[in-house]
């Protein structure tokens, strides 16, 4: 499996998109795979402060459920409301109109203890 | 089975047509509610279809025809012990005298019903060496509940109020920790010894005076006695916690072990499983609690009592001042405590251990019979009910737990309980129960050797199945997604009822 | 053992295909200190004797005395279609429909008894069930706290003093459960005291997360519904009512009345009183909750080649999968007697259940005009549907010396409402449509003479005077 390389990672399967003082958080395609068909993704409203590593949502398969961990902490500036009606698109489109929430970073040294592409493939390959 | 085989059934509310139906009840006059305010009136009547009394019971028929039963075929549902209901019980719960009591009704009148529940409450006491048995939780669940509530009850009249945390394994029922939370709890969930139970040296580290309570399954969930669970105790009690034993496992050890004499606290029983009451496609059950001596002020209220003059009555709520309060209406699901009772007294002491007896021979029995064609995880003696993977045959072939429980649909039996605990990859979970012939566990055991061969040979087959069902598998996602959990007329248009 | 099938040859053959000698070899790793001592019961009883023993036993019970009690548990005639299908083993004797390819009978008789539920409370979620109206209504009670995030409720008291007792059990793991008196006296004596009400909503230091009452309210009188649910939406609470099914046939539905959530006892659908249960926890909400509803759902889908078919849904939600996350601890539901209640609702049919609920009012109605003229009156004046508390000099005593005459007299309220004391002298009086003229002229001519045998003459509260 090969993942995006612009993108960085959590061992917990989100990825981070980083855009300036902003980041987009979603999980991994590895990740929406292992849960299967994702039918729910409960999101923190926007305002809210996340801290880095604390769970600030969940996402649901028909089976499953997952917690969400911030990659990195900082307020929420939007969440993807696009998910609420439709979850599949995290199946569909992981890394696109899967994308969960931005977030303003605040810690921004916390990015650096995030994995790079060849290092997340590595974890997946890995098992 | 009908002749041409079951058919989808439309819903009743495709089945009513205005005007059908009537004739049960004798017209009440025209004026009757007159003398409600209008703004107490239900302006528009709710929709309910009107049908004629063959039409409903066709109906009901056609659409029992879809279920798999005890009744129908053996149903190995591990962890949920689905053994014989006996017919006996069904007549006696619907005997006037029980049927038709009123539980409000004074004791005066309630005689035969008390003297039941009391007797019963004793037996139950008696099985599980505890030294007194509420009878009053609906369920294994609620049962839970009352238990951790009487145990912080405990702490907290002690003043020992830094008590936040229960320690789960990580192979419980789910339901032991939602009930740690739903009880104000933290849980702490301890991963599981290579054997599948209890790591005792991993919980008795994690004991501490944070510590209100562990809850154990014993046998645990993937069917093995936790043969340490003495040294356990210890340390649970030496630590200044609780021991809760969820008993959903009950069947295995009747005769054999009694968790009260062993040491722990509190335990609940699942009537539904170990003493026969029928699951009803998903309830009702009974979920009695047995305490040990230090935790009989906080039982809930009102318990049956038996006074001197050998009369029975119901206690006031005055009368247990530090009882944990009322779990539910009334005293109980008392139709089905009468069944529970109607069980143990037919087979007495020597009959509850034959079933506990028989049931384990027949674990051991089928995993023995499965062991060349399935992992086996945990190969040691069993007791009720064992854990079998097809973590190699997926390796394999492909074909996972899931499909190989679907194909033993076209072959006559209820798959066992799949990917619980989730602790073991690809598990099934196959509780046979004691009122299964040898036959059957033979012609089970040859289907099972038979699939895991298929899924070898023509594994589409199996992850195809299954064939002969009703209907395929199921489109789960779109119904999470965009749920459907109501008729409408509008539904009813988009898919057509099944001809 | 009665049940099982095993003959001593088979028993044989297992332990020697397991490569043993005994079944004791089973059960070797339970540690010698740890085995259990002989166990101690009565001796196993052959069927007919123990069908003896269980008819002596039910025949005990006084079941042929004529009863005006209800309290939340109420006669009904159940159409005997209703059992009959009941005892089919397909329906009691599965489980769970975790197979759904080989259990679209439950899923399907669920998928119903949600709509048809949904029908009678105009709410669109319905849960497959839960244990009993206490049950549901303290579920109703928590969901309203998950969904503000709050952790205060207040309950009327004209809730069932059971049901209360409950939520408070409910509430023990750390949440503020509060009672909202009921009027003293007047016109509206005996339901919600709005004033009371608003004032407990207006504290800003501790919001409320829901509020709850019923109707018929416990004393069987109508409560302002619309009323309380607007003063509970104003200070953003969600409002839970607790009904009675059947009068969902003719009173205004919650949903109607802006509820947010309904909780219930399903038992006056076709189930019969069985001394407490099995019962039917009826709990319904808005779609706007629909996450927060705990217990199971089942929805409509398709299988692989198109066909409708129904099937369990949303199951992350439910223990088995979130665990210590999870809305309820709930597993075991009561999927039996929700069937009954469909079954019930379906052979009774729409007129017949607004037959059932005015026939109840019509013989209630008869039933108060009767006891008018002996000169025994309501407590209470407010309208009522079926069920309503009359003032009777010392109550308990002539309740229990009507038990001789054959006579069940409803409820003496001083044994469920002990700190009320415009109830210490009030029998609780229900009617349904078994009850007949007869029974009513027999009753009240029972009564007329049980309380001129108790010498002093009957003071009522209409009367005025010392009670």
């Amino acid at each position: 499996m090969s993942v995006p390389t612009d993108l960085r990672y959590t061992r917990d399967h989100e990825w981070v998109r980083i855009d300036g003082d902003e980041a987009t958080v979603g999980i991994t395609q590895y990740a929406a795979d292992q849960l299967g068909d994702i039918v729910f993704v409960e999101l923190p409203d926007a305002g809210r402060t996340l801290e880095t590593a604390k769970s600030f949502g969940v996402v649901e398969s028909v089976k499953a459920v997952s917690d969400l961990f911030a990659p990195v902490g900082g307020e929420v500036v939007a969440t993807n409301d696009a998910l609420s009606s439709g979850p599949e698109l995290v199946n569909s489109d992981p890394y696109g109109e899967g994308w969960m929430v931005r977030i303003r970073v605040e810690e921004a040294a916390d990015l650096n203890d995030l994995l790079d592409a060849e290092a997340y493939d590595a974890l997946v390959a890995a098992g | 089975m009908s002749v041409t085989g079951p058919r989808l059934q439309p819903t009743i509310f495709e089945l009513g047509r205005d005007g059908r139906g009537g004739g049960k009840i004798p017209h009440p006059p025209a004026d009757a509610l007159d003398r409600l305010p209008a703004d107490a009136r239900r302006s528009r009547p709710p929709a309910i279809p009107a049908m004629n009394e063959p039409d409903v019971v066709r109906h009901y028929v056609n659409l029992s025809q879809l279920n798999f039963a005890v009744d129908t075929g053996f149903y190995p549902l591990g962890s949920c012990t689905m053994k014989f209901n006996p017919k006996l019980n069904e007549w006696a719960a619907r005997l006037s005298g029980f049927a038709d009591l009123h539980p409000m009704a004074p004791d005066e009148v309630a005689q035969g019903t008390l003297e039941l529940l009391w007797e019963l409450e004793e037996a139950l006491a008696e099985i599980s060496g505890m030294q007194a048995v509420t009878l009053q939780p609906a369920a294994g669940a609620q049962g839970e509940l009352t238990g951790i509530l009487m145990i912080r009850a405990y702490h907290s009249e002690r003043g020992d109020t830094g008590r936040t945390e229960v320690l789960v394994p990580d192979s419980s029922h789910g339901t032991n920790p939602a009930t740690a939370s739903m009880a104000g709890y933290t849980t702490i969930t301890i991963p599981s010894a290579s054997d599948g139970g209890v790591d005792v040296d991993a919980f008795t580290a994690a004991l501490g005076p944070r510590t209100a309570a562990v809850m154990i399954t014993n046998p645990s969930t993937v069917g093995l006695f936790e043969s340490r669970i003495g040294e356990l105790l210890e340390a649970v009690h030496a630590a200044g916690a609780l021991a809760y034993m969820d008993g959903a496992n009950l069947n295995a050890i009747m005769g054999r072990f009694k968790p009260g004499e062993a040491g722990f606290d509190v335990m609940h029983f699942n009537v539904h499983k170990t003493f026969s009451t029928p699951h009803g496609g998903g309830g009702p059950g009974a979920g009695p609690v047995g305490v040990g001596d230090h935790l009989l002020p906080y039982l809930p209220t009102p318990r049956v009592l038996r006074a001197d003059d050998g009369g029975y009555r119901l206690e006031r709520p005055d009368e247990r001042p530090r009882s944990i309060g009322r779990m539910r209406s009334f005293v109980g699901n008392t139709g089905v405590l009468v069944r529970a009772y109607a069980y143990i007294r037919a087979h007495g002491a020597a009959g509850l251990r034959e079933v506990s007896d028989d049931a384990v021979l027949a674990a051991n029995y089928l995993k023995h019979r499965l062991a060349d064609a399935y992992d086996i995880p945990f190969d040691r003696p069993c007791k009720h009910e064992f854990v079998a993977s097809a973590a190699t045959i997926k390796r394999e072939t492909g074909v996972r737990t899931l499909d190989i429980a679907k194909r033993l649909i076209d072959f006559g039996f209820h798959p066992p309980t799949i990917y619980f605990p989730l602790i073991v990859e690809e598990g099934m979970l196959i509780e046979p129960t004691e009122t299964e012939s040898v036959e059957t566990l033979d012609a089970f055991a040859d289907t099972l050797i038979a699939i895991a061969g298929e899924a070898a040979s023509d594994p589409e087959l199996v992850r195809s199945a299954p064939h002969t069902a009703p209907v395929k598998r199921l489109d789960e996602a779109t119904a999470a997604r965009h749920p459907n959990l109501r008729w409408r007329p509008m539904a009813g248009a988009e898919t057509p009822c099944p001809d | 053992m009665p049940y099982g099938p095993h003959t001593s040859a088979d028993r044989e053959r297992m332990l020697a295909a397991i490569g043993i000698d005994s079944i004791d070899d089973l059960f070797a790793d339970i540690p010698e200190a740890l085995r259990a001592s002989p166990l101690d019961l009565p001796p196993p009883q052959p069927e007919l004797e123990l069908a003896s023993r269980l008819t002596q036993l039910a025949a005990r019970n006084r079941t042929d005395l004529v009863s005006f009690l209800g309290a939340g548990v109420y006669r009904h005639w159940s159409p005997p279609a209703v059992d009959q299908l009941l005892l089919r083993g397909e329906w009691y004797t599965a489980y769970t429909p975790y197979q759904p390819e080989v259990s679209q009978g439950t899923l399907q008789s669920i998928y119903e008894y949600e709509s048809l539920m949904a029908e009678l409370v105009d709410l669109d979620v319905v849960s497959a069930s839960h244990y009993d109206g206490a049950a549901a209504t303290a579920e109703a009670a928590l969901m309203t706290c998950r969904a503000t995030r709050r952790e205060r409720v207040l309950i009327s008291r004209g809730v069932h003093p059971q049901y209360r007792a409950t939520v408070a059990t409910y509430f023990e793991g750390g949440l503020q459960l509060d009672e909202i008196p009921l009027v003293a006296e007047g016109a509206a004596a005996g339901t919600t005291d709005l004033d009371a009400l608003e004032a407990m909503l207006a504290d800003p230091a501790n919001p409320v997360a829901g509020v709850v009452a019923a109707n018929p309210d416990f004393l069987g009188l109508l409560e302002p519904m619309p009323r309380i649910a607007e003063l509970a939406h104003a200070a953003g609470a969600l409002f839970v009512a607790v009904v009675e099914p059947v009068s969902l046939a003719v009173l205004a539905p919650p949903g109607s009345y802006g509820a947010d959530i309904a909780a219930g006892e399903g038992q006056p659908l076709g189930i019969a009183p069985q001394y407490g249960g099995p019962f039917l926890g009826i709990l319904a909400a808005t779609e706007a909750l629909t996450r927060q509803i705990p217990g199971r759902l089942v929805g409509m889908t398709t299988d692989l080649d198109g066909q409708r078919a129904f099937v369990m849904t949303m199951r992350a939600r439910e223990q088995d999968i979130r665990r210590d996350k999870a809305a309820s601890n709930i597993c075991t539901n009561q999927a039996l007697l929700a069937l009954a209640a469909s079954i019930y609702l379906a052979t009774i049919g729409p007129h017949g259940l607004r037959d059932v609920a005015a026939m109840g009012a019509a013989r209630a109605a008869e039933l108060e005009s009767s006891l008018a003229a002996i000169g025994v009156r309501r407590v209470h004046a407010g309208p009522y549907l079926n069920e309503f508390a009359v003032g009777v000099r010392d109550a308990r005593a002539v309740h229990r010396r009507l038990l001789d005459r054959g006579f069940l007299a409803g409820l003496a309220l001083a044994d469920a409402e002990p700190d009320d004391p415009t109830l210490a002298d009030a029998l609780l009086l229900c009617a349904t449509e078994v009850t007949t003229s007869a029974d009513i002229a027999a009753f009240v001519a029972a009564l007329e003479e049980t309380m001129k045998e108790s010498a002093p003459p009957l003071v009522t509260a209409a009367e005025g005077g010392p009670r």
